[in-house]
This record gives structure tokens, sequence and C-alpha cells, in this order.
């Protein structure tokens, strides 16, 4: 066992290493499409800028502590688009057939389709987070804990295997549709987009959708509130690990979704 | 302009073929409309003396704006295009007796408005019987609503003559990948497609609105709910006019220019 962890693992760091090796061939492009990850979430970033020009505060939520969410969830959403991104083109794989290929080797699939991309260009919107990130914390008066500190880190943890989760539904269901569906996006880009603001602001009804159907807000919104002294209970601390949980039911699907694969492609 | 014409209706009827993607788009706007409204919530109870637009107004702006995603995107640009150049498929069309910008031109609108017929109904019915403030509000009036239709041709005109820029840029540059990226979201931003442009600081605003940008989905949203309305309408729909024949303008002779002088991609 201990065996052949070792050797997923370093099959895994072989994937990445081709990965990057040949992404670097197109060094513009690669640098063009980092430029392009950093626009993109630089206009969410002016967006919500220039509202809090207008307005100082949201639900009780200030700028800075906006901006302290925000980037927290695109840190989380970089991070698992950066490994699972092989995910994100999966329908692609199964309408080629490429999957059959996947099945007949002996290594465990899913570490076959996570190595079959690695996007290190999504370092553009990490960097963006983290400028905003460092910003948020100089800004607003949070008076740091190593409890605190260690809820950021499970917060980061929490919220990529949250998302690393949804991209393996968005995967699993690939082998029933052959096509990838765009109403997914919703759960990704949109809880990209719109985890911009703590998930209490959209109301009552969103917030108990995102605690217990897909629990962004434990990610987010809950452990938000133990950094702001909002709560203070330590439970709080480890909330985010929760969402650990939601990868049981993604795993399932995709199980039942290999399972089902009928060949396609030529 | 025949031939045009035809090529017109060869796209539209291609687009109309993809309804199942069409209702997967549909539940996807519908989606991002119900957040964008919450959203603006928050912010009206947050202060609602410094909206500066109506809510009843900011709502049917969003819903609009979600329903005919199709016309104003800037980013629903055509692979094909893109491939034929780097490929230098490009060639063929060359040796046709049609000129290509017109040629794209007719076809970007016909992936637009087909998309866009196939997806905004079903928004704008349910949008239409929501609840007051967060639903769609009804034209005020047939006036409004003529001019709401007609800047919306002009608005997705200009559009389109701003992605063939991009189109016709990529004969210079080959890889369309960095003009893209910096042009999709210079539109985004500034076009009112992120926040309207009413939520701007002023100063920011009055230089914006004078802008390409301003005359794509800015002025027919904000006519129809009734954001702008009198004398105020005046100014952005000759701007709209103005833009689009500067657009077509520079674009159209751009493209006349790459032609003569373009080196063929591929062998």
């Amino acid at each position: 066992m201990k065996n052949m962890m070792r050797k997923s693992f370093k099959l895994y760091s072989h994937y990445v290493s081709i990965n990057v090796r040949g992404m670097m061939q197109y060094k513009s492009s690669f640098v063009l499409t980092m430029i392009g990850q950093f626009l993109v979430s630089f206009n969410v970033f002016l967006g919500i800028y220039f509202m809090f020009q207008r307005f100082p505060s949201v639900k009780g939520y200030s700028y800075s502590e906006v901006l302290l969410c925000f980037s927290i969830m695109l840190m989380e959403f970089s991070l698992a688009e950066c490994y699972a991104r092989g995910f994100d083109a999966f329908a692609g794989m199964v309408r080629r057939g490429e999957f059959d290929r996947v099945m007949v080797r002996p290594r465990n699939e899913i570490l076959q389709v996570l190595g079959s991309k690695f996007e290190l260009t999504r370092i553009g919107r990490m960097l963006q987070a983290v400028v905003m990130f460092v910003y948020g914390i100089m800004n607003s008066d949070i008076h740091w804990t190593g409890s605190k500190i260690i809820t950021i880190v499970f917060m980061l943890l929490g919220g990529t295997a949250l998302f690393t989760g949804i991209f393996l539904i968005y995967a699993a269901l690939c082998f029933f549709t052959l096509d990838g569906l765009e109403f997914m996006n919703v759960f990704t880009d949109g809880a990209r987009e719109y985890g911009k603001y703590p998930v209490g602001i959209y109301g009552k009804r969103m917030l108990q959708f995102c605690t217990f159907i897909v629990p962004y807000a434990l990610v987010q919104y809950y452990p938000l509130l133990y950094l702001l002294d909002r709560r203070t209970s330590m439970i709080y601390v480890f909330i985010p690990l929760l969402a650990f949980l939601f990868l049981i039911p993604c795993y399932a699907l995709w199980r039942f979704g290999v399972r089902h694969y009928k060949s396609s492609g030529s | 302009m025949n031939k045009y014409l035809s090529f017109f209706r060869l796209r539209f009827a291609m687009g109309m073929q993809y309804r199942m993607a069409a209702f997967a788009g549909v539940i996807t706007q519908f989606v991002w409309g119900a957040m964008e409204i919450l959203i603006y919530t928050a912010f009206y109870d947050a202060n609602a003396a410094a909206f500066p637009m109506t809510f009843q107004a900011t709502a049917t702006y969003i819903w609009l704006q979600q329903a005919f995603l199709a016309f104003f995107m800037a980013w629903f640009m055509e692979e094909e295009i893109f491939d034929s150049i780097i490929s230098g498929n490009i060639a063929y069309e060359l040796c046709r007796p049609i000129r290509i910008y017109n040629m794209w031109f007719a076809r970007s609108v016909a992936n637009r408005l087909s998309r866009a017929i196939l997806r905004c109904f079903p928004i704008l019915l349910i949008a239409a019987f929501l609840s007051k403030p967060y639903g769609m509000s009804a034209p005020s009036s047939a006036v409004n609503f003529i001019l709401f239709l007609v800047t919306m041709i002009l608005g997705l005109l200009v559009t389109v003559s701003f992605c063939m820029l991009v189109y016709v840029l990529t004969f210079f540059t080959v890889s369309p990948q960095g003009l893209r990226i910096v042009f999709v979201s210079m539109v985004e931003f500034f076009a009112g497609a992120v926040i309207p442009l009413p939520f701007f600081p002023d100063k920011i605003r009055e230089v914006l609105e004078l802008l390409p940008f301003a005359a794509m989905q800015n002025v027919p949203l904000r006519i129809y709910s009734d954001d702008l309305s009198g004398i105020a309408i005046v100014k952005p729909v000759a701007l709209q006019i103005t833009w689009l024949i500067v657009l077509t303008g520079v674009g159209y002779n751009l493209c006349r220019y790459a032609e003569k002088r373009v080196r063929l991609q591929g062998g």
C-alpha cells in the first residue's frame, strides 16, 4: 500500500513535469493566458471596488472584509483549477474514446485524469488573489491569533477539496451525457464569481443551500465569521474541514459513472 | 447584398439547431441573473439613497442583460474565423468574389441573433412573472419600446463591428490570444457588463459614456428601464451611430489593406 502510494505520487509528479515542460514550449502563449486569467478576475475586483466607492458597507461587511472573502475564495478556486483541470477537459476525453486507454492501464483512473492536465496559467489568478488577500488583511483590523491562521489554512484546504469535488461531478456526468453540461458552470464559475461576497448576504435560503447541498458556506461564510470575530466558538475553525465530506458523494458518482462507461469515439 | 444575406440566413439556420445547448444556457443565465439581483438587493438594503437607478430599473437592466447576453458578450467570437486565419484556409475565401469583411459581419450578426432568439424568451417570460421589484417591468410606452429595439440593433452592430476589429487585426498578429484577452476584458468592464455604468463614480461615468463600449448594451438596456428618457436619449443614440460608422469604416479599410498585403499561413 505504501509502496503503491509512493509510486502514484512519483507518477503524478512526472505527469506534472511533462505538462509544465510542454507548456513552456509556448512561452508567449503561456504568459498571455496568464495575463488573461489575471484580467478576468481583475474585472470582478474593479466591480467590487466601484460598488464600495458608492456604498460604505454591505450587510455589515466593509470593503476590506469583502476583499478578504473574495481573495480566499479565489485562491481555493485557482488551486483546485490548477490541478483538477483535467476533469474540466474530461468531456473531450470521453468523446474521443481516450478514456479506454486510461482504463486498460494498471493505475487509478482519477490519478491519470488529473495528470492529463496541469494548468500552471492559473497562477495569474492566484497572484491577483494573493495581492487582494494581503491588502484585505492589512486594511481590516483582525486580531491575529494562531487559531485564525489555522482557520485560513483549513479554508484553503476545504475549499480546494470542495471545488475538486464539483469538478469531479462535472466529469462524472460526462459519462452519461458525453458532453460537458453548461449549467455546471453555475457551480464552478458562478461560485467563483458570486463567492466574492459572503454567502450570508444572499439571504437565508441561499445560505441553507450553500450549507447543506453544495457546501460553499462551510469554506467561506462560517469561518469568515470567526476570522472577523463575529463568532468565537472554536467549532468554526474546523468547519471548513467538513467540506471534505462532500468528496464522498462526488466520488461515488464517479465510480458509478466509470461502471456505466460505454466506449465512444473511433 | 444578396450573397451576404444568404450567408446570414445560413448561419442563422445553423445557430437555431442547438436547442439543448440553449436550454442549458437559459438555466445558467437565469441563475446568474437571480444572483445579481440578490447582490443588488443587499446593496439596496445597505443604503437605498446611494442607488443611482431605481431598484426596478436595475432589476430590469439585469434581466435584459441576461436574456440578450448573446448580443453583447464580447468573448462570443467565432473560433472558425480565427482558425481560418491561423491555418491559412482564408485563402479559399480570398478567391471568392465577396468582401471578407461583409461576409464575416453578416455571419457574426446571424450567430448572435440566432443564439439570442433561442435563449431570450424563456428568461424574459420568467422575469416578467417575478414579484414586483425583482422582476422585469413592462416597457413604459410604445415609443420607449421602439427606441429600445432600435438602440438594441445599433448596440448589436457596434458590438459586432468591435469584434470585427479583433478578427482583422489577427491578420497582422497571427495569434489572436493576446489581443482577444485585452479587448474582451476591456469591453466587458467598460460596457457595463460587470456593473451597470450608472454605478460608476460620476466623473468616470461621464468619460465612459463617450467611449464605443457604452454604445453597446448600456444604451438600449437603460432606455428600456427608463433610466434614460426624454432629451437625454439623443446624445447616446448619436454616439451609437457615430461609433458604428467609425468602427465599421476603420475595420473595413483595415481589412482591405490586410487582404492586399497579407501573407498566408500554412501550406
